[in-house]
């Protein structure tokens, strides 16, 4: 019986259909907790997926090469799901028009924020120079972040799991700040998250209100072209390195 | 759906080709995302098929994070030497970021500060 079990696991284990299926059952199991939770920030479902992957690949002595084959298909899709990000866009323009002045306004000061507080802080607590380099774009979009880490000195691929943790800390969190501050306009709700915790952070908005979702898309992609053209000439500017 | 699907498709590779093309620091998707939009005030709105689709792929927009954030577990080793610092920085910087963009917004929605008014 066990060794006819080894051989099957043998032939899974190489076959992008475990990595795909693994994938799905855990974000679907993660997406029914995150549910029956009505709803509940803290039950997260990227956050939930991803600590029962992890765990799972542990156990069963899986690289994550292995498992990247089989889930590259799921993660294909963020390029066209990106695209589709301008139909809520577009849906919302009207009001977006009418707060022109508070989004440029709001993205310019949240960029910076983001970026400065992110390395100030690594610095002051002995985060190597790599390590604070791979910090600074943790506020935008994977495949963006990933390409200005490079460009000024960091580690993209930390850069990639910072900017998911980034996205998790957001999109977890963003309500209980708004809610401290009284905030209840879904625009800028949304416009914040977008800014601070990009694609996650967008699909948290989206699964609480149309609104904030497509300004959170905005400001995702606004953030996005900003800090790719700020941060190289911020760590030009301040001699990092 | 199949149509859709390829629209978006199509916009995702007119804008990697742009990106690339003209060596802009705009990664592909961002700036197809930014064609469909153009492409939807000209035509005035998406069709039905293409709103569906959307919104079909957009519901479950996580689920596409879920395999790059699994590469956590390549880093362990350096986040385990680093982790105050990390934690720190992305926890600290994340709420100022928030909490900064949300009053910026606000402060110039009213220009006139309540209470300023007589």
């Amino acid at each position: 019986m066990t060794p006819r079990i080894s051989e099957i696991w043998v032939y899974l284990a190489a076959s992008p259909l475990l990595g795909l299926t693994v994938t799905l059952l855990a974000y679907q199991g993660a997406f029914w907790l995150f549910r029956k939770s009505g709803s509940h920030p803290l039950a997260n479902p990227v956050l939930i997926a991803v600590t029962v992957l992890v765990l799972f690949l542990t156990v069963t002595g899986t690289s994550y090469e292995t498992y990247f084959a089989g889930a590259q298909f799921v993660h294909f899709l963020l390029g066209p799901a990106t695209v589709a990000l301008a139909i809520p866009l577009y849906t919302q323009f009207k009001r977006v028009k009418a707060m022109l002045l508070p989004v440029i306004v709001g993205l310019f000061a949240g960029s910076l924020t983001a970026i400065i507080s992110a390395v100030a802080i690594g610095r002051l607590f002995g985060a190597s120079l790599p390590t604070q380099l791979s910090l600074a774009p943790k506020s935008v979009t994977t495949p963006i972040a990933m390409g200005v880490a490079e460009r000024i000195g960091g580690i993209p691929s930390l850069t990639a799991v910072l900017v998911i943790v980034t996205g998790i800390l957001g999109a977890v969190g963003a309500r209980y700040v708004f809610d401290a501050m009284k905030l209840r306009d879904p625009a800028i709700r949304g416009f914040a998250i977008g800014v601070a915790s990009h694609g996650i952070g967008t699909a948290r908005a989206f699964q609480v209100n149309e609104q904030s979702g497509a300004f959170a898309a905005l400001a995702m992609g606004l953030n996005g072209a900003l800090t790719a053209l700020l941060l190289p000439l911020l760590v030009a500017w301040l001699n990092f390195g | 759906m199949l149509s859709a699907l390829t629209q978006l498709l199509i916009f995702q590779l007119a804008g990697e080709v742009i990106a690339r093309g003209l060596n802009l620091p705009l990664p592909g998707p961002v700036l197809g995302m930014l064609l469909l939009f153009l492409a939807l005030a000209v035509r005035g709105g998406p069709g039905h098929e293409l709103q569906t689709t959307s919104q079909n792929l957009l519901q479950h927009l996580s689920l596409l994070f879920v395999p790059a954030g699994t590469g956590i577990m390549v880093h362990l080793h350096r986040v385990a030497d680093e982790w105050v610092a990390l934690l720190l920085s992305l926890l600290v910087s994340t709420f100022a970021t928030l909490v900064v963009t949300a009053l910026a917004m606000k402060l110039c929605q009213c220009p006139t500060p309540q209470g300023e008014t007589p």
